[in-house]
């Protein structure tokens, strides 16, 4: 990879410039410091526009350094095309080496997915995040949402999940379901599925969530609390995959992506592309657990 | 029910609400003798000032006065719809009365506010969010004081809102309750239906009321004690049936002929 070297050499190293990456780095102490607040950035200018993960870019390139192993996925998948082109930059202008491995990486950028096995204390997790703001949906005012954020008053998104509830039968958030973090502030957890969601809380790894087009940084620190909203009797719940399972491997307690052929018949295939390689390959796999996924586990045993 | 002075519910202050810049002179300079409340040196406008008055357990007061006399902004200060420019009210089940409910943070007012008080609005519009649905914003409430049992929530708002259909939206077991205008913009026979159910709630639940109105049968149904307003002050109270019968003040007897 030594012809990466005339680009290295072109700009400064991770693109950014080292008073900007030192802003991000300082905000970001201040998100880690006050886990799920929103902090405001400076969203500098990229080579991609805002909106097509500048965010989560501007968060991997300030926190780089010569000896990561960066992994970047779209979806689940390390693929597709906004996963290449993100990769190929980042190895452009760091020289790092790159990976689809997800137990060899210590930077992990992704987009709506978290990996499904478990990180360790030794990777940060990097998220592209549209909409920063969990009460966006009830409160469009951001000075109100603020204001509501400063005083802990949820109850209109409360509200919001009651009516879900009561029209629906059940709360509809296919993906950013809310979530409460450290006992404080409600945050979105970037869209990730329901699926994901337990697997933030309590996490070895470091969780950095950066908003390009929005200016926001936030992060949930290694081992914080993070809980879905739920009500006494109503609570939340992951997907439900019980009735298919991946036609590659035939398992079933993975986020399992919906396949139609050319003959027009459905199949399922485990969304992760690094996870499903490696049960292909039958390689070891250390998978997430949450409360969820075991009590999948009891009970099909 | 004693009314000594110890055994008080709300008590407040020298409540004084002042638009614009006063000066040293804008309070001797305005009020009923003046019959004006905008202070002729700074224009600053008087909506409320030295007010007194103690609401005691279970009883309904009634304000009256004209429009713009300052009783809608007496309650709504009351209630945290504004922010007082002087004076202080202390709440008996909010720390035993022992601080001052207009200078907390807004954390504390909140909780007052979905704990310990209950305001009905003359527009409808001022006290429900119109984007979610009526059972939504009973639960708005509920869930504000925290109830988070959806089963719970559900069966407690489809009981209020087969109730009634008029604009009373908090009828919680809350100590006190303030009522703005309520029946004004209403036909009559609505009317009736929310006075009565104004009364049916004071009576099974003892709630504490203060009933702003500037129709005095309406005062004279509902309530034990009323102050009349002028201009930004209280220019007469006591007991609504003597007020009525027998007024004192130069405007309160005006506004008996008047409207009787």
């Amino acid at each position: 990879m030594v012809e990466n070297k005339k680009y290295v050499n072109k700009y400064n190293f991770a693109f950014i410039d080292e008073a900007t990456k030192k802003e991000i780095r300082r905000k970001l102490l201040k998100a880690v410091a006050i886990p799920g607040y929103q902090v405001p950035y400076s969203s500098p200018e990229m080579p991609i526009s805002r909106g097509w993960g500048t965010g989560g870019l501007h968060v991997t390139l300030a926190v780089i350094g010569k000896a990561d192993v960066f992994k970047i996925i779209d979806q689940g998948s390390d693929a597709s095309v906004n996963a290449c082109n993100l990769r190929e930059f980042v190895h452009m202008m760091t020289n790092c080496k790159t990976t689809y491995d997800t137990t060899e990486a210590t930077l992990i950028q992704t987009r709506h997915r978290i990996v499904e096995e478990e990180l360790n204390e030794n990777q940060i997790y990097i998220y592209q995040v549209p909409q920063p703001e969990p009460l966006r949906s009830v409160e469009r005012y951001e000075n109100k949402t603020r204001q509501m954020h400063g005083e802990a008053d949820y109850a209109k998104m409360w509200v919001s999940l009651y009516e879900s509830f009561v029209r629906h039968g059940d709360i509809m958030f296919g993906a950013g379901y809310p979530v409460k973090v450290n006992d404080r502030y409600v945050m979105a957890p970037s869209p990730i599925p329901k699926w994901d969601i337990p697997n933030i809380n309590d996490s070895k790894a470091l969780h950095l969530f950066g908003a390009g087009r929005e200016k926001r940084l936030y992060a949930v620190p290694p081992y914080t609390k993070v809980e879905p909203l739920e009500f006494e009797d109503v609570k939340f719940h992951p997907e439900d995959f019980s009735s298919y399972e991946c036609f590659k491997t035939g398992y079933n307690k993975a986020y399992l992506d919906e396949l139609y052929f050319d003959d027009g018949s459905k199949h399922y295939v485990i969304n992760d592309s690094n996870f499903l390689d490696k049960m292909v390959g039958h390689a070891p796999l250390n998978q997430h657990s949450n409360k969820y996924l075991d009590k999948l586990k009891h009970e099909q045993e | 029910m004693s009314r000594n002075d110890d055994n008080w519910l709300l008590r407040v202050r020298n409540l004084t609400k002042i638009y614009g810049e006063p000066n040293d002179k804008t309070l001797s300079l305005t009020g009923p003798l003046f019959n004006s409340n905008i202070c002729p040196e700074t224009d600053s406008i008087v909506a409320c000032a030295e007010i007194d008055f103690d609401l005691y357990p279970g009883e309904v007061l009634g304000i009256v006065g004209e429009s713009g006399s300052g009783k809608s902004t007496v309650v709504k200060l009351l209630y945290f719809d504004m922010e007082k420019t002087l004076g202080g009210a202390w709440l008996r089940p909010y720390t035993n009365g022992l601080s001052n409910i207009l200078e907390e943070s807004n954390q504390k007012k909140r909780f007052i506010r979905n704990n310990l008080m209950g305001m009905v609005y003359q527009n409808p519009r001022d006290g429900l969010n119109f984007r979610f649905s009526s059972g939504g914003n009973i639960a708005e409430k509920l869930i504000m004081a925290g109830q988070m049992h959806v089963g719970d929530i559900r069966a407690r708002a489809s009981d209020l809102l087969n109730k009634t259909e008029v604009p009373v939206q908090r009828m919680d077991d809350r100590p006190s309750l303030f009522l703005d205008e309520v029946t004004t913009g209403l036909d009559v026979s609505v009317q009736a239906r929310v006075l009565d159910l104004i009364r049916e709630l004071q009576q099974d639940l003892g709630i504490a009321m203060i009933v702003v109105s500037h129709d005095l049968s309406v005062i004279r149904m509902l309530t034990d004690r009323t102050l009349v307003m002028k201009d930004g002050r209280i220019v007469e109270s006591g007991l609504t049936d003597q007020i009525l019968q027998d007024p004192q003040h130069a405007y309160s007897q005006l506004l008996v002929s008047s409207l009787l």
